[in-house]
């Protein structure tokens, strides 16, 4: 990809700029929505009741003391006291850890969670040192979320940003539903993956289950190792210079890089084909029917 | 819901009551409404447990009669198992209306089960040379401490915690199923199964026995079904993959093995644990975690996945 100056940049319109700094190649049909925000507008980026935290100031918080709602609760408290790092210790597969955080915070937990951990977040820095059950990052909007060990089925259920990264392998129905946002698979994942997925990326180092995209309506899968079979709709589509670029600055992001460098990956699109792909808005519908 | 949990330990006896509960203690809020258990003894040969219930415990607290009636119900099992010529060697009772005996047998043990079944409200729930499976509403606290579980020694063992959908809240619909006739051969599953009356009707026209209508008890029928034409029980788990319909975890446990089977969608979980000396595996992380606290690494088996351990 040929590197694009600041100037270059700023005389370009949003879609141009999205487009020229990697951050989508879809082209939904019908509406298409583009979000970019400046870095000066600070306020976009965070809710204006988020406590204002310290990133330096860091504490831990004991699982074994609290059930589920107790750990959310404390970590809401030490962030309302300005703690920007927050470590939780014997997380024990307890459920939903670390849910609906919506602001900046670096949260590491040392061990494994269970179902729902870090759905809903809006933000924060996530790390867990162990594995995740079920629906890892479900409805997460932004942030970053890397897990150590493996993952769940259903690992970042109707994500819509941000970045999920799972270094091991994850379960069936990966990113179904996903609508934007990036998952990173260093390992395999299940069958169903990427299952009526709408927007977004989705990685997969190692191999793929069954049905891999099913029905999806747009976003992009790449996949390292085998599939072990396409699901209704879905497509493999030329891995562009983008998408090589896009995937080594990824890749090299979360130290996933393969050795072999990323040009064997597959690329895996909607193919559009479905009765849904009409060109047709809704209104126009009505017109004809 | 439900919830399911099985462990083995390779080569040596633990309590395996103790942690089983632990385990399902662990999962009830997949399933408050009964409790179950198979657990693996030390095997006895010559000699069997027999765990037999002689009412519903719904059915104890109605009428001004069941206490005679229970008591009469007991009377004929003993003569039919004498009737069998088995000596029987020891009589446990839990409550009033679940027994355990251990008896001495040389004959058909099929043909006692039968015999002593077509006794009104008798449900023989294990017989086997080393099976025992209890099951009753409740959690597995009160289910443990009423059956003195939580000591119990052996191999293996397989448990269920029950949210009851397509049939009662009950002791006949709890899990887990012993897959009679096979006298040390358990099931538990989480799942719907949607072929359900056409296979039902199938393994009728065989000549097995369905004591619920819990979708549930056609694995445990199937699986005896299998291994009684002779067919190992890896392959009797990937034939269900292809026979059975709906969406199921289950596993299956015998005299000395432990299996699991996760049909073609994957969408009921399994959390499995392996080290060289100990497998355990329960629909959600937490229970293994409660008798590993440590750090393990768990994987979640695919779709289509069958797995066989050896004690």
């Amino acid at each position: 990809m040929a590197s694009v100056t600041d100037a270059e940049l700023k005389a370009m319109t949003q879609e141009e700029r999205v487009q020229a700094l990697g951050m989508t190649t879809e082209q939904l049909t019908g509406r298409s929505l583009y979000i970019e925000f400046e870095e000066d507008e600070e306020e976009r980026y965070t809710y204006p009741w988020a406590p204002d935290v310290d990133f330096n100031k860091r504490t831990e918080i004991n699982a074994d003391d609290y059930d589920t709602k107790g750990v959310n609760n404390k970590i809401r408290e030490l962030m309302a006291e300005g703690y920007g790092t927050i470590v939780i210790q014997n997380p024990r597969g307890k459920h939903s850890i670390g849910v609906g955080i919506l602001s900046k915070l670096n949260l590491i937990i040392e061990g494994s969670t269970g179902y729902f951990a870090n759905g809903l977040i809006d933000g924060p820095n996530v790390r867990i040192n162990g594995r995740v059950g079920w629906s890892c990052g479900e409805n997460m909007m932004s942030g970053t979320v890397l897990i150590e060990k493996n993952a769940g089925s259903t690992f970042g259920a109707a994500i819509r940003g941000g970045d999920l990264v799972c270094r091991g392998s994850v379960g069936s129905r990966t990113g179904i539903d996903q609508k934007g946002g990036t998952i990173i698979v260093g390992g395999d994942t299940g069958a169903l993956s990427g299952f009526m997925m709408q927007r977004g990326r989705m990685v997969v180092c190692g191999n793929a289950g069954k049905n891999l995209g099913d029905s999806m309506y747009d976003g992009t899968i790449y996949v390292g190792g085998e599939i072990q079979s396409l699901g209704v709709d879905a497509v493999t589509a030329e891995l562009t210079d983008l998408d090589k670029a896009w995937l080594t600055r990824k890749l090299t992001q979360y130290e996933l890089m393969p050795k072999e460098g990323v040009d064997h990956f597959t690329k895996i699109v909607a193919g559009k084909q479905l009765w849904n792909y009409d060109n047709l808005e809704p209104s126009e519908k009505k017109l004809i029917l | 819901m439900c919830g399911i949990a099985g462990l083995i330990h390779k080569g040596k006896s633990s309590n395996v009551g103790g942690e089983m509960t632990a385990m399902l203690q662990a999962l009830k809020h997949r399933g408050p409404d009964s409790t179950g258990y198979a657990v693996y003894g030390v095997e006895s040969p010559g000699e069997y447990v027999m765990r037999f219930i002689l009412a519903e415990q719904e059915a104890m607290s109605k009428g001004f009669d069941m206490i005679d009636i229970v008591a009469k119900r007991l009377e004929l099992v003993e003569e039919r198992l004498a009737y069998h010529k088995a000596e029987v060697k020891k009589r446990e009772a839990a409550t009033d209306y679940a027994h355990r005996y251990v008896i001495s047998h040389d004959g058909d043990t099929e043909m006692m089960a039968r015999h002593i079944e077509d006794i009104e409200g008798v449900e023989i729930l294990s017989l086997g040379n080393a099976l025992e499976l209890i099951k009753d509403l409740g959690d597995a606290s009160v289910v443990a401490e009423q059956y003195g579980l939580n000591d119990f020694e052996g191999t293996h063992s397989i448990g269920h915690t029950r949210m009851a959908t397509e049939s009662d809240v009950d002791i006949r619909s709890a899990h887990p199923y012993w897959a009679f006739p096979y006298n040390d051969v358990s099931v538990v599953h989480n799942g719907q199964i949607t072929n359900y009356w056409i296979m039902r009707r199938q393994m009728e026209r065989k000549g097995h026995r369905f004591m619920s209508n819990c979708d549930s008890e056609l694995l445990a029928v199937y699986t005896a079904d299998n291994l009684a034409n002779g067919v190992p029980l890896e392959e009797s788990l990937k034939r269900s993959i292809e026979e059975i319909d709906g969406v199921f975890t289950y596993l299956v446990a015998t005299k000395d093995q432990l299996g699991m089977a996760k049909d073609t969608m994957a969408a009921k979980p399994l959390v499995l644990y392996e080290s060289d000396d100990l497998i355990a595996m329960a629909s959600e992380e937490v229970a293994i975690r409660a008798i590993l606290p440590q750090e393990i690494d768990t994987t979640d088996p695919y779709d289509e996945e069958v797995r066989v351990w050896q004690a």
